[in-house]
């Protein structure tokens, strides 16, 4: 009985035609591809949580991930950076390549991955430590050593973070202290501070107001200029805001990937259509 | 402090069930009752009992009662080599639980595997912290005193006794380590920090509070314990200080006992195992007040941060 409930919910899914899914994939050749994930299948426990998904992530781009919860967009940005190590019983195919080299393969260690490839998370999770030790921790666990070095990248990352003109009164006190949208931004410092190439953002403005949330997107149109970004949202008119490319995930399937403008004009597929207009998710 | 609240807890419930169901304000005013009579039961035994000791130890308390050797086969002077002993046979025994029971909280809870063996050795250790702490006393007679030849020492002894308070301290380190949120490990983690450093770093500063107050009340536990040292460690009497860790010593819990059991001058006797036992109240009571301070320390430091 429930064997047939599922096929029966599969059935419905399949309403429109695609016989070959990368039809819907719109990767760009002319733009340079800093990650690029081939056929990568996940899966923890007996959930199959990313089915077959491949697309590029082009250099000094913003690349949008959205969907409705659950579609496994956030399983998907957590492999870029290998933090889907620590769920239990978890399994991964296909390959995905930085600058050309397979971040799964055992000379990459995942410690190395994640110096290039930051993470901004949902809520901001500063460390219980004053606001230049949040940023200082990165950058002394990484082999800065001299004092005045890791003080000068400090007020560097919280300029490029447009946090200093708010904080610089109070850079000793706790972080703790601060707004969420500025624990956020403090969250992006400590981030940049060690120089990434790539930064991930996990829906970093779903625990923050409005106000927040606009100087959060300011400050990732301002970061393009100088990293490649991913960010994964709930917030359609956030990735339109922000983005230049945008995947759709739907129940672990990569939908359409192509350019922002052309997602949001004109998707080519039913189901993306439904989505970005509000029938469902 | 939980399994109070707890216990005060199920009374509330099986009187509001079973109880006057219709009116709401005598059900309420049933179980606020029981609570405060409760409350009040509680806190007059333990004052009960400090009373009870003060009327009977305090007049032998003196300086010279702390600071003194015994006199007269016991009869008079003080009982210093029982306090020396005591805090030689605790701090040894804290030494060594404290390294080995963190280490173990810190494989269970961050790096084990989880699945059938952390469990095993989840429920391994608290049937270690259920076994009766004589049961302790032979192993160490059996293990240490005769089978590692230590002797009758203080080594023996803190061995044994570091047996009994390594489920507390594990036990409570790992509820300590549970309790720091995996947003902090993942803000570590992706950072480009290895676990161990995220361990070392971030995860064990947050933690030390509560892994302090662990320790502290397996001091409180290792001064009060008598059966682990009964054959392990105590003597009733000893002419000197202890000169090593092979030295065997005397010690508080000890001293009372046998002062009460062995004592052929009763009638000084009696009045020096009170003021024992008074010695050895205030001191597990002002470590116990420290842990707590230490615990209200933490507290307020997370309340900052609306956790």
């Amino acid at each position: 009985m429930l064997k047939l409930d599922t096929e029966k919910k599969e059935h419905n899914f399949s309403y429109t035609s695609v016989k070959n899914a990368m039809e819907k994939v719109i990767l760009d050749p002319s733009q340079k591809a800093r990650i690029k994930v081939r056929n990568l299948n996940f899966s923890y426990g007996e959930k199959q949580a990313l089915k077959n998904i491949s697309l590029d992530i082009y250099e000094k781009k913003v690349t949008a991930i959205i969907g409705p919860s659950g579609c496994g967009k956030s399983t998907f940005i957590r492999i870029l950076n290998r933090m889907s190590d620590f769920t239990l019983s978890s399994k991964v195919e296909g390959e995905i390549l930085l600058d050309g080299k397979d971040i799964f393969s055992k000379d990459f260690s995942p410690v190395e991955l994640r110096k290039k490839v930051g993470m901004v998370f949902q809520k901001p999770n500063p460390f219980p430590k004053s606001i230049i030790e949040n940023i200082a921790y990165g950058l002394k666990i990484n082999g800065v050593k001299d004092k005045h070095k890791i003080e000068e990248k400090v007020i560097k990352s919280l300029k490029r973070a447009a946090l200093y003109e708010e904080i610089k009164n109070r850079i000793n006190e706790s972080a703790l202290g601060l707004s969420g949208g500025q624990q956020q931004r403090l969250c992006i410092a400590r981030c940049i501070a060690i120089e990434p190439e790539v930064i991930l953002f996990d829906e970093p403005c779903a625990s923050l107001d409005p106000i927040s949330t606009a100087k959060i997107e300011e400050l990732i149109l301002e970061l393009k200029n100088y990293y490649t970004i991913v960010i994964v949202t709930h917030n359609m008119q956030q990735a339109l805001r922000v983005s230049d490319y945008t995947a759709f995930f739907l129940m672990g399937e990569l939908i359409e990937f192509n350019e922002t403008k052309k997602i949001f004009e004109n998707p080519s597929d039913k189901r993306t259509e439904d989505y970005i207009t509000g029938r469902f998710g | 402090m939980i399994n109070a609240d707890t216990y005060k807890f199920s009374i509330f419930k099986i009187l509001t069930n079973s109880l006057c169901k219709t009116n709401k304000d005598i059900k309420q005013y049933i179980a606020f009752s029981v609570i405060k009579l409760t409350f009040f039961l509680t806190v007059s035994i333990l004052v009960g009992i400090i009373g009870f000791l003060i009327f009977k130890g305090a007049r032998v308390i003196s300086l010279d009662f702390i600071f003194k050797m015994p006199e007269n086969s016991m009869t008079s002077g003080g009982i210093f080599p029982a306090i020396l002993g005591t805090f030689y046979l605790v701090t040894l025994s804290v030494i060594f639980s404290a390294i080995p029971g963190i280490a173990c909280a810190i494989y269970l809870n961050e790096y084990g595997p989880k699945g059938f063996i952390s469990t095993l050795i989840r429920i391994s250790i608290n049937n270690l912290s259920g076994v009766p702490s004589i049961v302790f006393g032979l192993f160490g007679l059996a293990i240490f005193v005769k089978q590692l030849n230590f002797g009758i020492s203080i080594l023996s002894g803190s061995l044994t006794l570091s047996i009994v308070i390594l489920p507390i301290i594990i036990s409570s380190t790992r509820e300590a380590l549970m309790t720091i949120p995996q947003s902090m490990r993942e803000a570590s983690m992706a950072l480009g920090a290895s676990k161990w450093t995220t361990i070392w770093k971030i995860i064990l500063p947050q933690a030390l509070p509560s892994i302090m107050t662990a320790i502290i009340l397996g001091i409180g536990r290792a001064a009060g314990e008598t059966a682990p040292i009964l054959f392990t460690a105590a003597v009733f009497y000893s002419r000197e200080l202890p000169k090593s860790i092979f030295s065997e010593v005397m010690a508080l819990p000890y001293h009372i006992y046998a002062l009460i059991t062995e004592g052929t001058s009763p009638q000084q006797q009696i009045p020096i195992a009170y003021g024992c036992a008074l010695v050895l109240l205030f001191l597990v009571i002002i470590i116990s007040i420290s842990a707590i301070f230490i615990r209200q320390k933490q507290r307020s430091l997370y309340a900052k941060t609306g956790h």
